[in-house]
């Protein structure tokens, strides 16, 4: 059964032999090969977007104690056709004063730019799209599309609450690009590739959350930040500023900005899964591909709904506090577990693999312990001094 | 001609003509009655005062400055995190005095205040 140990592979040579039979060119032939997979592939990937507007719902509804979408189809499964249709054919309002143009690009872009991460991102042993020897830089430069998407949403939209949102957004994600970016460093450091497959192959007996807990759990917290979810949906305050950048947006624009979201916060569940849960490792994945899949899609649902948990758990935090914490005290941390990482990475290269992976173990938990112990050290002397300070001013 | 690039062109165009052909397909379907209520500025009711393009506050263009340090000098930081295995122990030494030069920029600008949301 060679399909299933290298389904991609069957599919492409079927295919070429058909279209070359037909008298194409080499070329033309390999150019509709990749149209045809690309197509499919970002259909599934849209496909998966849908389910998750149904996920998403239905695990608020839990968390908030409620029941959730559940009289369309098998437990409200069919929920969101209703509610694309919904969006499709509702109207498109185009504010007075907005700059047209921009104003119909960011959503587009805002979706695309989810859209195009998913090009490295291996879900396989041999299903992937393209095995990018600088994926993680392109990660981050398809990222920036993002952020690019929402400042012209904010700026296009003529009204004063998108544009302090889209200001607000953008302030949160370029900070958190930096503890991101470093903790994207760290599985670099530890495989000596940039390559998203490379990575992934590299974690075939031991996952990195092993050797770099704290890089992972840096991630997570750039991620969720990132991602402009709560607590650090500063960019949606209802209260404050309605719904933030995308105020002015409706139907199906709207729409496209909400599916970004849902997908976005998938794909870095699926970023989580890939660099330090192992990505698609598991029993018998080396041989069958398709399942190799399966437990990838699992442990991207996992990352999600942890990302999930967090947003409906933790309420929101104050724009200075969100930047003070990046600044002081996310961002020093990502680049001294870079130094530790790189460091004992090096020291203990040659050495046998449960020394390397204690000792890389070892120097994370060591790390947060001081990191942990100097904050509290830190509160306290700020307590005594705001004690001491207090008759003073009863005077 | 098995070449990534290609296929990752290839890629962004599809993942461009899907969203584009979403709206395209909402635009021809959705309903249009435009009426100058419906098309002012949302503001909860009121009507906007002056232009909606207005003066924001520079504490944003400062964390802008200092990202875009950092994210250049991450750049900087990946071709030593691809050669650390292949380089002796000094190299990452070096990697390191690299990183805490960083540091001391950062502490430089917690130190002017820069960091400080006033």
């Amino acid at each position: 059964m060679e399909f299933l140990t290298d389904p991609i592979k069957v599919v492409y040579d079927w295919l070429l032999e058909l279209f070359l039979g037909w008298g194409w060119a080499d070329w033309v032939a390999v150019l509709v090969i990749y149209l045809l997979g690309i197509v499919l592939f970002i259909s599934a990937v849209m496909v998966l977007d849908i389910l998750l507007v149904w996920v998403e719902r239905k695990v608020v509804a839990r968390f908030q104690d409620r029941l959730g979408p559940n009289r369309v189809g098998p437990f409200g499964l069919f929920q969101p056709f209703p509610d694309i249709i919904k969006l499709i054919l509702k109207e498109d309002i185009t504010p007075e004063g907005a700059d047209r143009v921009v104003f119909n690009l960011a959503p587009i872009l805002s979706l695309g730019s989810v859209l195009f991460l998913w090009a490295v991102v291996p879900l396989a042993s041999r299903i992937y799209g393209v095995d990018l020897n600088v994926a993680l830089l392109y990660i981050v430069a398809a990222g920036a599309i993002g952020t690019l998407s929402i400042i012209m949403a904010g700026w296009a939209s003529n009204n004063k609450y998108a544009l302090l949102g889209a200001y607000r957004m953008v302030a949160n994600m370029i900070s958190y690009e930096i503890p991101m970016v470093v903790a994207l460093l760290i599985p670099t450091v530890l495989v000596g590739s940039m390559s998203f497959v490379a990575i992934t192959e590299a974690q075939a007996n031991y996952w990195f959350v092993l050797v770099s807990p704290l890089g992972a759990l840096i991630f997570l917290v750039a991620a969720i930040a990132e991602l402009g979810r709560s607590p650090f949906d500063l960019n949606e305050g209802e209260s404050e500023i309605v719904s933030g950048y995308h105020i002015e947006y409706s139907g199906m624009k709207f729409g496209l900005f909400y599916a970004g979201e849902l997908l976005h916060a998938f794909t870095f569940g699926g970023f989580i899964a890939a660099l330090f849960f192992g990505g698609w490792h598991g029993p018998w994945a080396e041989q069958y591909p398709l399942l190799g899949a399966f437990y990838f899609v699992v442990k991207a649902m996992l990352g999600y709904w942890v990302i999930m948990w967090v947003k409906y758990t933790v309420p929101r935090i104050r724009i200075d506090h969100m930047l003070a914490f990046n600044w002081k005290f996310l961002t020093p941390l990502a680049f001294i577990l870079l130094m530790v990482t790189a460091v004992t990475h090096r020291v203990l290269l040659d050495a046998p693999t449960w020394l390397y992976i204690s000792g890389m173990f070892l120097s994370n938990v060591l790390l947060a312990w001081i990191t942990v112990e100097g904050l509290r050290m830190q509160a306290r002397r700020k307590r005594e001094a705001d004690v001491s300070a207090e008759p003073a001013a009863a005077d | 001609m098995e070449n990534p690039w290609i296929y990752l062109g290839l890629f962004l165009v599809v993942g461009t003509i899907i969203p584009i052909a979403a709206i395209v397909m909402a635009a021809i379907l959705a309903p249009r009655k435009p009426n100058p209520i419906k098309l002012s500025t949302y503001e909860c009711g009121m009507e906007t005062v002056g232009d909606s393009w207005v003066q924001f506050k520079a504490q944003y263009y400062v964390f802008a400055l200092a990202f875009l340090i950092f994210d250049v000098e991450t750049v900087f930081l990946f071709p030593w995190a691809l050669s650390l295995n292949m380089m002796p122990l000094f190299v990452a030494v070096e990697g390191i005095i690299f990183i805490l030069i960083l540091l001391a920029g950062l502490y430089y600008i917690w130190q002017k205040g820069m960091l400080d949301w006033v």
